[in-house]
């Protein structure tokens, strides 16, 4: 499979509502994705969330749960991104 | 561990700063496709493009993905032609069946762009490489995707003023063939003084000979993203400000970084540079002269234009040398017209002129770009506007250029559309007092002194 070693961050963005982390995680929980850390704000009355999850033993390509998690957030009316930590560390990390 | 408040900077700064990676450009080197038979040599050419690059867009896409970044093109750059063309090559109409060559293999491979039809002529040309310049406006009307530079003078060699007066010409005869669509051709046609060899930006790329065999660059933008940081810092002192601008030159690099060693790991391609340049778009909020003008002018145009955008240009660089581990290119601030809507608008109320911008080349980091005047220009005229802006590079040992376009058929108070994010540009006066007697001297401006700087 491609690119599994890296820590993955799915951030969401949205309007809050009811059961948007559980959604979530019950999607990462069947691909066995393990969530490391979750912490969340509500800026002017936007849900945001970070998550930051190891992709190390998904049963499934990056590209795939990426696709698939984006589809989620619409679903539900939010938008939800994963992106690989790298980009976050390389920018705020020297 | 990374926190959700960096997290979010980094996600605004892609969505709503405009924070991509401008460029990702591919250099080959043709050297080894080098043959006196042209037909060969053409599928020679066509062999080695689309084997190196065949996973060039589709790696740029996975990129895309993984970490969230847009990367707007995928480019590939190549040895200036008129080397590789010069043992089989007899007219300049053999080196344009080279053009369309580099012309499918870029819509073969799905590239934006790919620069290099190209002639290195600071010191002297051979026949070939006039060959090719006079080929060039026939090259660019009927390719589509390729771009074309000549380097007409250097730091070490001083101008070659035959050059820059045959230029003055094929400017001319480029806008003429590209008449029906505002003279487009002249937007692929760079020429240069000091030209870098690992350049990742068109029109002026190409893969210089001293170049590895095959080599990712890649061109960092984000004028967008500068501009809301200085937005946060008004009114705060020029420590402050310069404070800012490194910060955030820094973090854009970091990206490119990142972005041009996923490339060479994907591909097992070397990789080369990160250049540095901030480059507009005609996007609203992706402009440099909104930078300026957050720095402190009104518009772009206005006294202390220059002293801002030295500053800009300055802490740029000092921002993202430390966040790269190769720099080149041309690195620091464009300032093209047509590509950056604060320019446009400094342009249409008479803010900003050529001779204004004629002293910001003096410390940015390219020249006069995506420039439209008027259609009756005459080449002379050209030639000595080209003629200046090489020797500020000369003498400033720095990396001019011009990418001008007579638009012909059209005058002061029109607008040319090139599209895309070439964009679009109001024509602006030239100053009409003629130069044909400096420019019909024959042969070069001798090389600068190096030493009694004044």
């Amino acid at each position: 499979m491609e690119d599994r070693a890296k820590r993955t961050v799915i951030t969401v963005v949205g309007k809050d509502t009811v059961g948007i982390i559980a959604r979530v995680c019950t999607y990462l929980a069947e691909h066995k994705i393990n969530i490391l850390d979750i912490s969340q704000t509500i800026v002017q009355d936007y849900f945001n969330m970070m998550m930051i999850a190891d992709f190390s033993t998904a049963d499934q390509p990056f590209s795939k749960t990426s696709e698939d998690i984006a589809a989620l957030g619409e679903e539900i009316g939010v938008i939800i991104r994963c992106q690989k930590e790298e980009i976050f560390d390389m920018m705020h990390r020297i | 561990m990374i926190n959700i408040f960096e997290v979010n900077e980094t996600n605004e700064m892609i969505e709503h700063e405009h924070l991509d990676v401008r460029t990702i450009t591919l250099g080959i080197s043709l050297l080894d496709c080098m043959d006196s038979d042209l037909d060969r040599l053409n599928q020679k050419i066509y062999q080695k493009m689309t084997t190196l690059a065949k996973d060039l867009v589709s790696t740029g896409e996975k990129i895309e993905q993984n970490y969230g970044i847009p990367i707007v093109n995928k480019r590939i750059s190549v040895t200036p032609i008129a080397l590789i063309g010069s043992a089989a090559c007899k007219c300049p109409e053999d080196y344009v069946t080279i053009a369309k060559t580099l012309d499918h293999v870029a819509h073969e491979v799905g590239v934006n762009f790919i620069g290099g039809y190209s002639a290195l002529v600071s010191k002297g040309m051979t026949p070939c490489d006039e060959m090719l310049i006079r080929s060039i406006p026939q090259a660019l009307a009927e390719t589509e995707l390729v771009c074309s530079s000549v380097n007409l003078g250097s730091t070490k060699t001083g101008i070659n003023m035959d050059a820059v007066r045959l230029m003055g010409q094929i400017v001319k005869q480029t806008a003429e063939h590209t008449k029906e669509r505002d003279s487009f051709g002249c937007a692929k046609l760079v020429v240069f003084c000091n030209a870098p060899d690992d350049n990742p930006f068109m029109a002026g790329a190409f893969h210089g000979v001293t170049e590895a065999d095959a080599i990712i660059n890649v061109g960092v933008s984000g004028p967008g993203v500068v501009k809301t940081a200085l937005s946060k810092v008004r009114g705060e002192s020029f420590e402050v400000l310069c404070e800012t601008i490194k910060k955030t030159a820094f973090k854009i690099t970091r990206v490119g970084q990142l972005v041009a060693k996923e490339a060479s790991r994907m591909m097992d391609i070397p990789f080369g540079i990160i250049d540095l340049s901030l480059a507009p778009t005609p996007a609203i909020g992706d402009s440099v002269a909104e930078i300026l003008e957050e720095i402190g002018l009104e518009c772009a145009g206005a006294p202390g234009t220059t002293a801002a955008l030295a500053l800009l240009n300055d802490q740029v660089k000092k921002g993202g040398i430390m966040a790269s581990s190769y720099v080149g290119g041309l690195s620091g601030a464009f300032i093209p017209v047509s590509e950056d809507q604060g320019m446009i608008d400094a342009v249409r109320i008479n803010a900003l002129t050529l001779e204004k911008l004629e002293a910001m080349t003096c410390v940015c980091s390219v020249g006069l770009d995506m420039i439209a005047i008027p259609g009756d220009t005459s080449e002379a005229t050209i030639a000595g506007i080209i003629a200046d802006e090489m020797a500020i590079g000369m003498v400033n040992q720095k990396t001019t250029a011009v990418r001008i376009i007579p638009v012909i058929g059209k005058d002061v108070g029109e607008q040319a559309e090139f599209g895309g994010l070439l964009g679009y540009a109001p024509i602006m006066p030239v100053n009409n007092h003629s130069c044909e007697a400096f420019v019909s001297r024959l042969g070069r401006i001798p090389a600068p002194v190096h030493s009694f700087k004044n």
